[in-house]
């Protein structure tokens, strides 16, 4: 097909018609409104659907419904409109229900800015809603990894009946930057006998749920769904590493930040420095092996984030005190420059290069 | 000496026994939707939303597929299933408290965009399954749990009368309120019901049925009681009929 110039958030649109996706509700919010509009758009000619919903809230329930049928839905939204979703997905996982949820964060917390930032990842890794749960949370860090990982978040969504976020922010989704999709294939959309269409003399009705009035049922329901959740731990962690078989130090970040991060160590190594990197991809599961591999031998660890320190304390629990693990970020849409992380690595190596 | 079978149970409804409490009129109402969707021969073409408070297990007494809302999202709900699915029959069970108040703005925009949906709206005028509290619904000088001392109007605010309120919205096409108090009426609802699920079936956009019902365990009346109060209370303050139906052109 050829390269093309798009935006991110159109990168995240389009990847979703390649994968399938054929219905939408969302609500409008920077910076990530040209999802929304790009969908509004597209949708209808390949034959999907688009809706404008009051607000979040009815946004992520119409996702609810129309993943009880049994296709490929999503939404979309920033930061405080992810926080008012966030009902809705705890009840998608209570209801296993299979679907996408993007979240272009931006700077908070409350109405905060339209900045990119990285200030969700609490809400985004520990559950976020009420309840016991986790959801899967993949986080490209170029537009054209955004297309493998919108389609790979529906399969992981449609394999494990649950909802998937795919994490950016505001610099991945406004930026533009040259991508390449594969030829779009009608796909046939996959029969789930658990799907809620009317019993159309197929026996007996189904019901969607979370709700288990009974303690001793819920915690059964809430075993059944922590083992999902150990399978999705085991099966799809994914994560890069880059530079970390000599590496004295390792620098760890996600997103745009890893961008950024990745200049400043390629400047670093140019000055003789051993740098590394390890790129989470998935942020949950998040990604241990990489840590636990290299922290018998490395001299220390730095996590740069666009955040007060968030990812900070998984990478912490992953080197279990083995090796010393410091923090850099900006917050408020503050985009950490190259030379600033630049100057971190230089202080975490502990010298001054000439 | 031969039996004719002169009454049974509807295909409707499963043979799951109902959790609600004596006298309540839940049940008759679950009954009328139940004989409805089966009457018009459409149970395994209905997808139901059953919504939180008393008729949060309601999915396990209809007998088509049913899912299960968050509190007042129901017709959002409807909504994503039944813009997939157009040719199926998307119906809400909602009581006051989840259609009335937290859900006021989901109801809203349903029926502003016209949703080929049908909401029915159970409004006893007060919260049934968290104990009594105080509704949007609940009657100026009614005592509930949080209104001790009766609704006070200039504490508390008016109640919400949804039909009316609905009724000016464009994308409405059928509504009425009907009680469940005797039998003349439950007849009446019933063909409301009926009306309402035949305004789906050829598109016309959102149709309701609002039923006034009864509450004796929280109105602390006994059953007979408290369908005297449906009628001397609840329909002065919520008056029966038709308030649109555009097919009639009707706009009360």
């Amino acid at each position: 097909m050829g390269k093309v110039l798009m935006k991110g958030n159109e990168v995240i649109a389009e990847a979703a018609v390649h994968a399938g996706c054929k219905y939408f509700f969302g609500y409008p919010i920077t910076p990530q409104s040209e999802l929304v509009a790009y969908m509004a758009r597209r949708l209808p000619e390949v034959g999907g659907l688009f809706l404008q919903a009051e607000s979040e809230v009815a946004a992520i329930n119409m996702v609810y419904g129309a993943a009880g049928t049994g296709v490929r839905v999503m939404t979309s939204s920033s930061s405080p409109g992810f926080s008012l979703k966030q009902e809705g997905i705890s009840y998608l996982v209570g209801a296993e229900l299979p679907a996408l949820i993007v979240n272009v964060m931006r700077g908070g917390p409350g109405l905060g800015n339209i900045q990119p930032a990285q200030s969700d990842y609490f809400q985004v890794t520990k559950g976020g809603g009420h309840g016991d749960y986790h959801t899967p949370v993949l986080a490209p860090s170029t537009l054209q990894e955004i297309i493998d990982l919108t389609e790979a978040a529906f399969d992981i969504a449609d394999r494990y009946r649950t909802p998937v976020i795919l994490l950016g922010d505001g610099m991945l989704g406004q930026m533009m930057e040259p991508v390449e999709f594969k030829e779009l294939k009608e796909r046939e959309p996959e029969q789930k006998e658990w799907a809620t269409t009317g019993t159309r003399g197929d026996g007996k009705p189904r019901v969607i749920t979370s709700l288990e009035l009974n303690a001793d049922a819920l915690e059964k329901r809430n075993e059944h769904l922590q083992k999902k959740f150990a399978l999705i731990q085991q099966n799809e962690v994914r994560y890069e590493t880059y530079e970390t078989e000599d590496a004295e130090y390792i620098v760890t970040a996600y997103g745009t930040a890893a961008r950024i991060a990745m200049n400043a160590i390629n400047k670093a190594r140019k000055d003789g420095l051993k740098i590394g990197m390890i790129r989470p991809i998935t942020l949950w599961p998040f990604p241990e092996l990489p840590f636990v591999e290299t922290r018998d031998r490395v001299k220390g660890f730095l996590s740069v984030e666009m955040s007060a320190g968030q990812m900070v304390e998984d990478v912490r629990l992953a080197v279990e005190g083995k090796a010393p693990v410091s923090f850099f970020g900006r917050t408020g849409g503050v985009v950490p420059t190259q030379e600033e992380i630049y100057d971190q690595i230089i202080k975490l190596a502990g010298g001054v290069v000439v | 000496m031969t039996m004719k079978t002169v009454f049974e149970k509807t295909a409707g409804l499963t043979d799951t026994q109902t959790h609600y409490c004596p006298g309540c009129t839940h049940g008759i109402i679950h009954r009328m939707v139940g004989e409805v969707l089966e009457e018009m021969g459409i149970l395994e073409d209905t997808v139901g939303v059953a919504s939180v408070g008393c008729s949060v297990l309601s999915y396990e007494y209809f007998n088509c597929d049913m899912t299960q809302a968050a509190h007042g999202r129901a017709p959002a709900v409807a909504t994503g299933i039944k813009r997939v699915l157009p040719d199926r029959f998307v119906f809400t069970y909602q009581g006051d408290g989840d259609l009335a108040s937290i859900g006021i703005a989901e109801a809203v925009h349903a029926a502003a965009r016209g949703e080929n949906i049908t909401v029915i709206f159970v409004n006893n005028a007060i919260y049934g399954m968290t104990g009594g509290q105080m509704a949007p619904t609940t009657l100026v000088g009614q005592k509930t749990a949080t209104t001790p001392f009766g609704r006070n109007a200039s504490i508390q605010g008016l109640p919400i009368r949804v039909s009316e309120m609905l009724s000016t919205l464009d994308g409405t096409a059928y509504i009425e309120r009907v009680s469940s108090h005797d039998v003349p009426n439950i007849l009446k609802a019933k063909k409301a019901i009926r009306k309402a699920f035949e305004t789906q079936k050829q598109g016309l956009g959102f149709s309701m049925v609002e039923v006034l019902s009864s509450c004796p365990t929280n109105w602390g009346l006994d059953p007979n009681e408290s369908l005297d109060w449906i009628k001397d209370n609840m329909v002065p303050a919520y008056p029966l009929g038709v308030y649109k139906d555009v097919q009639k052109g009707d706009v009360r």
